[in-house]
């Protein structure tokens, strides 16, 4: 009987994050333990569904630019400026709704900057979108006027902090659409096209794929995904930190979509492991909270744990482990033969 | 609107001195605006600066030393009477300060010292953080009066002089109390969303029910703490007592609310004790103390905070 290769490919990921799960059950026995209280479900485990939501949208469109061989570094920055957007809406007294449409239409616009820097003018990818990395912070300051924008809208709210049946909103935000995008490459030709654009874009135009139309339209993916990331932080404090939100989370997202087995030279790509490559980055966090160790240590167990995970998950270890495997004479099972049954 | 009513309304209040204020002139270097509290340093120096009849030159320096200098610089080619800065950075100072010396135009700084003799700066006006720490400590040693308390701490950036400074005081103040332990200290970045994201982890770790007080090292961190005790379904203020530092206007707001219980100000006005000093200083040659320590104000439910809100709205925080 054979794996099916979607279960094979997110194998790896799966084991690493039940042995990082395990570190915060060592760390707090009760760590699974779920209650319904005060209308909710409340956990650590939910903690951590409910925390990585930024990262697990971070990293879908950070997933598809990097398959294109590319990266967004702006993706922190536009988080700020559609928070930023998001939270002054409403408070000139426009309905939620639209305030989250014109967050999403600016995320999308950031996006598309980014695109038509890449695609159409051909600066490489890493300088193109640190343009906004930088400029976008002072972008959202602008919204804001320098302070954190406040605001008591409980549409906004409840798309950060709020639940629906019990379930923190962001992580049904996340699961659909990380299901809706990873259901979308897999089920229509374009996750096969942008791979292509990512192992060699000059064929894959003369191929017939128009890459640039293709390239534009990922960095709006991620434009958008950044967008909803920054809705659902601002939302969750019930104010637009342009400082703050988003601060350093370009480099969570990347880290997930590394963890996720993903390669940084483009090509092949899943962005199911993508969004487990998230949830390990926030369990690691879980850990360290958890743990109650001085925070002076904070950064550097973080460090060590992505460390083994990178290791074990290198080329060479994984190669080793293949060998061990296939010197190991297979372990004798004593399972009745099919054959000799039908016989007797 | 609201910073032309507080502005009338310490004029009107300063009246009797500016009535004696001579023709002086005064040049303010101020670091940039990377935060409200800075923002709203500026708006009350320029009310205090104003109030006292006295006229302005302001140089933003963006967050650069170099900006600074040369605003020194065309400072005392001006020749201003006096020099107000908020240094960006510790050192390089020396040379652009013997300048004004030569010159004759005294220089104060605020909120930050400098890497540089003291004879050539007149005072230096700066909030004491280890005391702050410390009347936090001393807020909840005696709200407490002897019960047992187990505290949470939300520690600023870890390895920043405030974190380290404030976490002192407070463990200065609360030491030899033993019904006072902290049993859980964590940093939450100063940020509003670290500080709720940990507080959620300590709800969980500990047990909402066993956490009697937290203590953050600023407003904005209490602020998210306060939303996810709400969300917890626990009463922030009541079920856990909550003081901070910095007295921001959301601070009193929440104080207001009855959603938390202390907070202790770093004031944005700085100006204030560094013109009286220089009042006296170039009235009758009055030397001040080198060091001016603001006053590290306590706010709590006896306070009008919702007076105070109203008025800090409108400076800029």
């Amino acid at each position: 009987m054979t794996r099916s290769p979607f279960l094979k490919r997110i194998t790896p990921q799966l084991i690493i994050l039940a042995i990082v799960l395990l570190l915060n059950v060592l760390v707090l026995p009760d760590f699974f333990t779920v209650k319904f209280q005060n209308g909710r479900l409340f956990g650590n485990i939910i903690d951590v569904l409910n925390r990585g939501a930024p990262t697990a949208l971070l990293c879908v469109g950070m997933t598809l630019v990097i398959a294109t061989k590319g990266i967004d570094l702006s993706v922190g920055a536009v988080m700020a400026i559609a928070g930023a957007t998001a939270a002054s809406l409403v408070v000139e007294g426009q309905h939620w709704t639209t305030a989250v449409m014109g967050a999403l239409a600016v995320g999308a616009l950031c996006g598309a900057w980014n695109g038509i820097l890449v695609a159409f003018l051909r600066i490489q990818p890493i300088v193109a979108t640190l343009v906004l990395m930088v400029a976008g912070r002072g972008i959202a300051q602008l919204i804001t006027e320098g302070t954190i924008l406040t605001f008591l809208d409980q549409g906004l709210i409840h798309l950060g902090a709020g639940t629906v049946l019990g379930i923190p909103t962001p992580i049904l935000i996340w699961l659909s659409l990380g299901s809706f995008a990873a259901f979308l490459v897999r089920r229509t030709a374009l996750g096969l096209l942008i791979e292509s654009i990512g192992i060699n874009e000059a064929s894959s135009r003369l191929a017939g794929i128009n890459s640039r139309v293709l390239l534009l339209c990922v960095y709006v993916v991620s434009g958008i995904g950044a967008a909803v990331a920054g809705v659902i932080v601002t939302a969750d404090i019930q104010g637009a930190d342009a400082n703050n939100a988003g601060l350093w989370l370009e480099l969570d997202a990347i880290l997930a979509v590394v963890i996720g087995g993903n390669s940084l030279l483009g090509g092949k790509f899943s962005i199911v492991a993508s969004l487990l490559g998230a949830m390990i980055i926030q369990s690691v966090n879980s850990v360290i909270l958890l743990s109650g160790m001085p925070p002076e240590f904070n950064l550097v167990i973080k460090a060590l744990l992505i460390l083994a995970i990178l290791v074990i998950q290198s080329p060479k270890v994984s190669h080793i482990i293949y060998i061990l495997r296939a010197s190991t004479p297979p372990a004798k099972v004593d399972r009745p033969n099919p054959a000799k049954e039908l016989k007797r | 609107m609201n910073i032309k009513s507080t502005l009338l309304a310490s004029a009107i209040a300063l009246m009797p001195f500016a009535a004696a204020a001579s023709d002086l002139t005064i040049g303010f270097s101020q670091i940039g605006s990377e935060s409200g509290w800075r923002a709203a340093e500026t708006t009350v120096t320029k009310q205090e600066v104003a109030a006292r009849g006295i006229q302005l030159k302001f140089a933003d320096a963006q967050q650069k030393q170099e900006n600074q200098i040369s605003a020194l610089r065309s400072f005392i080619a001006q020749g201003v009477d006096a020099i107000l800065i908020a240094p960006v950075v510790a050192t390089g100072w020396d040379e652009v300060l013997e300048e004004a010396q030569d010159a004759d135009i005294p220089v104060i700084l605020l909120d930050r010292t400098v890497d540089a003799p003291d004879d050539l700066y007149l005072t230096a006006v700066t909030s004491d953080l280890v005391h702050e720490g410390s009347v936090a400590g001393q807020w909840l040693v005696d709200d407490m009066a002897g019960a047992d308390c187990r505290i949470v701490e939300l520690q600023g950036t870890t390895g920043s002089s405030p974190a380290i400074d404030r976490k002192t005081g407070f463990e200065n103040a609360i030491s030899g109390h033993d019904n006072l332990e902290i049993v859980r200290s964590q940093t939450g970045d100063f940020t509003r969303s670290q500080g709720k994201v940990v507080m959620e982890s300590f709800l969980k770790a500990e047990g909402g029910d066993n956490i009697c007080a937290l203590y953050a090292h600023n407003d904005d961190m209490a602020v998210g703490a306060i939303q996810a005790i709400k969300e917890a379904g626990l009463k922030p203020g009541t079920d856990i007592k909550i003081v901070a530092i910095d007295a921001v206007p959301d601070a009193h707001l929440a104080i207001a609310n009855s959603e938390m219980n202390a907070t202790i100000e770093l004031t944005p006005n700085m100006a204030g004790p560094a013109l009286d000093a220089l009042a006296a200083y170039l009235a009758d040659g009055t030397v001040p103390p080198k060091w001016i320590q603001t006053e590290s104000r306590l706010y709590t439910a006896a306070d009008d905070n919702q007076a105070i809100y109203e008025v800090k709205k409108g400076l800029g925080y």
